[in-house]
């Protein structure tokens, strides 16, 4: 059990000028001992990269690596003693079950009784211990991977246990077995445990705190609830929740906010409403579960014109375009962005999801509604970073 | 499962025509000659099996069978390992790859005659590196008048020419290696030799019997090197069975008992080449295992 | 990231280098030999040549004797491959996409003949053309040695093609495309690392064989294998020449695997050599 503290970067080659050349741009950070962290982001966001030089695997190019203190920066993975699970299985084809757990404790000289035991006391923990005498390479994949993180929980003193989307192979049906599994040595060994994934229910489950991460940057860490309520950056808002973050935009028109050629209320927040002035344009932040039905008399309601609403069994989404003031479908301003969900009108205009209850089913295609868009869980963006 | 369709026949008929012209009418012309004794081209008696008897009993025939024998095994179990060690030395990435690549592929582009006269040369006492090394050396080497020497010369000619076959099967396998495994060995604290014992060689096992199975039956066929390197001397110490068979065919034209040779020569090959199919589609089965990441 | 695979330190370089030396030498020494005169081959020993000559070569380049021969196996060498290829490609497809009557038995045949030794061929062959007025000629060579090289280019391209998903096919299918169309626009690009190995499997093994090249040939298309040996035999060894023309057999090879070093380990990876 360790802390580990990153003060990194890592550049693919020798000398990096701007930011496509670094794989990890500067990061500082530390995680707990005993802490389960997860690393989430799409392919390519560098979570990898980072697992590696956690483990040992890979060397930063710049930058520190220390685990309770001590610089390990130059240290193997062997020397930091930490374990890691892969994407696929890894076992010895040539040992049994027992063999392959006994394995990093043989290596490191540990008494054949002692080794008896804490094989046992693993397999037991991994509901192994019916096939401890079984040829490791016949089994199933989610019992190889067992077997891979039993190899790691085997040693007493591991400092940390790194995952890499170990769950890729695993049957869906599995899958949350091995991640109630995963909690409950979490909770048992309170062990250090850094699970790097793109799926963002594995983590948001999974994870105390998450570090979501995007072309090389940690965008945000913070635990599953501050990543939904509040997300640092709109890719955050975007990555996380199905569906993500609706974004509209808008701007700050004589100190009234102006969206879809509507007035509406400034933020009670001063500090807040100073930025959006300043700013000029922005944009407006707000989950799909947060969109609620209003009456059309509300001032604060924004009409939109439902395109589509799809029962989807327990809820229902609404999709909606937004309309202008003059009535058609189309808003100034827009400059050819993309919405949170990727979508833009053929006229530019942003789509709004909502998540609704059953009051959707009586709303039909073509017809304007009103959501309710400004409270609390309202949030506002300037140049895709959150305004506090 | 494939799809069942008996018209996927016209896309092999062209490669049937072709290799039938090329092996079958000449095997039936074999299968002719070998039950008939050819006197002259007019004259020709039907014997039936006495050929194939007399084949069986022949004692050259018998001695050439224990030195081709004799031969592979050798060949075996020098490039066998030889060539495990040559990819395990071998870089796996960067320019240096494809460089080594290109030494180590060249002995298996160079026809096989010039393979024999490159050695035949290296080893002369008089003109070549080797040969004049040895006799420096103090050592009595003459490839054309020893038997031991003549051995020796064409094992090492032979390990020299096929080692790089063994060497880049294998490097092929060690690259199909995914990289996780190295790294959760590094991570368990095992030594080099546990890496090669329990990941290395359990993943190599399918390309190496592939590559053993080949090399026998190709050295089993051999003929050109040696016959260019030694003529099959000093006597008939290097003469293996496509040599003898050769000989018997071309030299002495004795084509009744060199057809019914052809066919029991043929035999055996067929029976090796049975077993090297089967196991072969085993371990096309066992590769599949090595998981793609 | 640091290789883990080439953890072993010195010994791995040390083994490496001199396999390398071990490789190179007795070609170095060929070379070696080429660029001297004759004189100094018998009379003294050297790494290098005290007078270096092109002799040899020159030789050779203005000999047709000699030049003849690898202009000859040129010729038969790259009209098999052309042929094994062309006619290998529709059959592995068959091999690969469908079950039909007899299929692997028709494929175990083809490997019995990568399996047979020439020298069981000899004889029959010898008769065969010559009835068939295929004797001396490039093309007899040809079809000689697609005994042996059909059967491996149709393996090697069935283990190819076997990795291109079905849904491409079927996909094509329905698009309204023609089997030919859909074969040599969609197919054929996506496994030319296959029909890349194929070719230089198929080029290997035609120049280096020997035996069969020999038989069926006498002036008009004897290559240069047979050039080579027979110099051998006649009387008085002209090691100067035979030492260039034997270094000359080895560019073409050259040239070929370096242009496929890439496909070579993939190749070999295949196992299917």
């Amino acid at each position: 059990m360790a802390r580990i503290d990153l003060d990194l970067a890592h550049a693919y080659g020798p000398n990096p000028r701007s930011d496509e050349d670094y794989a990890l741009l500067p990061l500082r950070f530390t995680f707990d001992d005993g802490g389960a962290y997860a690393l989430l982001g799409p392919s390519g966001c560098g979570k990898t990269t980072l697992l590696n030089c956690i483990s040992g695997l890979l060397r930063p190019s710049q930058g520190t690596v220390s685990f309770d203190g001590r610089d390990v920066t130059g240290d193997s993975p062997q020397a930091r003693n930490i374990a890691q699970v892969f994407q696929f299985p890894v076992i010895y084809d040539t040992m049994t079950v027992g063999q392959n757990l006994a394995f990093p404790l043989r290596n490191r000289g540990v008494p054949a009784a002692q080794v008896r035991e804490r094989v046992g006391q693993v397999a037991e923990m991994l509901d192994l211990s019916a096939v401890l005498d079984r040829q490791a390479s016949g089994l199933s994949a989610d019992a190889k991977q067992k077997i891979s993180l039993g190899r790691g929980l085997v040693r007493h003193d591991v400092a940390a246990i790194l995952f890499d989307e170990p769950l890729t192979v695993i049957d869906p049906h599995l899958k949350w077995q091995l991640r109630r599994k995963l909690k409950q040595i979490h909770r048992e060994f309170h062990l250090t445990l850094i699970y790097v994934t793109h799926d963002q229910t594995e983590a948001l489950t999974f994870a105390d705190q998450v570090v979501v991460m995007s072309r090389g940057k940690a965008v945000q860490v913070g635990t599953a609830d501050a990543l939904f309520e509040r997300p640092a950056h709109t890719f955050v808002g975007h990555f996380i929740g199905s569906p993500g973050m609706n974004f509209l935009p808008a701007r700050w028109r004589d100190g009234w906010i102006e969206l879809a050629g509507r007035r509406y209320a400034p933020p009670a927040d001063e500090a807040i409403a100073q930025r959006l002035q300043a700013a000029g344009a922005f944009k407006i932040g707000v989950r799909p579960e947060y969109l609620r039905l209003a009456r059309p008399d509300d001032e604060q309601a924004v009409p939109a014109v439902i395109e589509r609403a799809q029962d989807i069994g327990t809820y229902w989404i609404a999709a909606a375009r937004l309309q202008d003031h003059a009535g058609g479908a189309g808003v100034e301003g827009t400059d050819g962005i993309v919405g949170a969900n990727g979508i833009v009108g053929a006229d530019g205009s942003p789509l709004l999801r909502a998540r609704l209850g059953d009051e959707a089913a009586a709303l039909r295609p073509g017809e304007t509604a009103w959501f309710s868009v400004f409270h609390r869980h309202t949030c506002y963006y300037v140049d895709e970073e959150l305004v506090r | 499962m494939k799809p069942i369709n008996q018209k996927a026949w016209l896309l092999v008929l062209p490669v049937v025509v072709c290799v039938a012209f090329s092996a079958i009418l000449p095997l039936m012309t074999i299968v002719n000659y070998s039950v008939q004794d050819i006197i002259s081209p007019e004259r020709r008696v039907f014997v039936g099996t006495e050929w194939f008897r007399a084949v069986l009993r022949d004692g050259e025939l018998h001695d050439a069978l224990l030195r081709q024998l004799g031969f592979s095994l050798a060949v075996l179990l020098v490039e066998i390992p030889l060539g495990i060690l040559l990819a395990l030395s071998m870089p796996a990435r960067g320019w240096k790859a494809s460089a080594v690549l290109v030494i180590v592929a060249l002995s298996l582009l160079i026809p096989w005659n010039v393979v024999g006269t490159i050695w035949q040369i290296f080893g002369r006492t008089d003109i070549g590196l080797l040969g004049a090394a040895l006799a420096g050396l103090g050592f009595d080497y003459n490839y054309t008048g020893n038997a031991l020497d003549a051995w020796l010369t064409v094992l090492v000619m032979d390990v020299w020419h096929w080692t790089p076959l063994v060497g880049l099967l294998c490097y092929a396998g060690l690259r199909a290696i995914p990289d996780a495994y190295y790294q959760a060995a590094q991570i368990d604290g095992a030594s080099r030799w546990a890496v090669f014992r329990h990941i290395q060689l359990p993943k190599l096992r399918g390309v190496l019997m592939i590559a053993v199975l080949l090399r026998f039956m190709d050295s089993f066929m051999i003929y050109t090197e040696p016959f260019v390197l030694t003529g099959g001397g000093p006597g008939n110490a290097t003469t293996f069975l496509s040599q003898y068979l050769t000989q018997k065919a071309v030299g002495q034209f004795d084509l009744g008992p060199a057809a019914a040779f052809s066919i029991v020569y043929f035999l055996i090959i067929l029976l090796l080449c049975f077993v090297l199919y089967n196991w072969m589609q085993r371990a096309g089965t066992v590769a599949e295992e090595v998981p793609h990441a | 990231m640091h290789d883990p695979a080439s953890r072993g330190g010195w010994w791995r370089a040390a083994f490496l280098l001199v396999y390398l030396l071990f490789a190179i030498l007795p070609i170095y020494w060929m070379l070696n030999m080429s660029f001297k005169t004759n004189d100094e081959i018998l009379s003294t020993l050297s790494l290098w040549p005290a007078q270096f000559t092109l002799e040899h070569y020159r030789t050779i380049f203005t000999d047709s004797s000699w030049y003849s021969g690898y202009i000859n196996s040129l010729i038969y060498v790259a009209l098999n491959t052309v042929i094994s290829v062309t006619v290998a490609l529709p059959a592995a497809y068959a091999f690969s996409r469908y079950q039909f009557i007899g299929d692997k038995h028709v494929f175990f045949w083809l490997l019995t003949n990568r399996m047979t030794p020439p020298a069981v061929f000899l004889l029959p062959f010898f008769q065969l053309y010559t009835s068939v007025g295929l004797m001396d000629t490039h093309l007899g060579v040809a079809l000689a040695h697609l005994v042996f090289n059909v059967p491996l280019a149709v393996w090697i391209l069935e283990g190819f093609m076997s990795g291109v998903p079905r849904e491409i096919d079927e996909t094509a299918y329905v698009d309204g495309y023609s089997f030919p169309r859909f074969f040599l626009t969609i197919f054929l690009p996506l496994i030319k690392a296959g029909v890349g190995v194929a070719a230089f499997f198929c080029f290997m093994f035609s120049w280096v064989e020997l035996l069969l090249a020999r038989t069926l040939t006498s002036v008009d298309a004897k290559p240069i294998v047979a050039t080579m040996t027979r110099t051998v035999s006649a009387s008085g060894m002209d090691w100067g020449v035979l030492a260039a023309a034997g270094v000359l057999t080895i560019v073409p090879g050259g040239i070929v695997i370096w242009f496929v070093r890439h496909y070579i380990a993939k190749g070999f990876a295949m196992g299917r050599v």
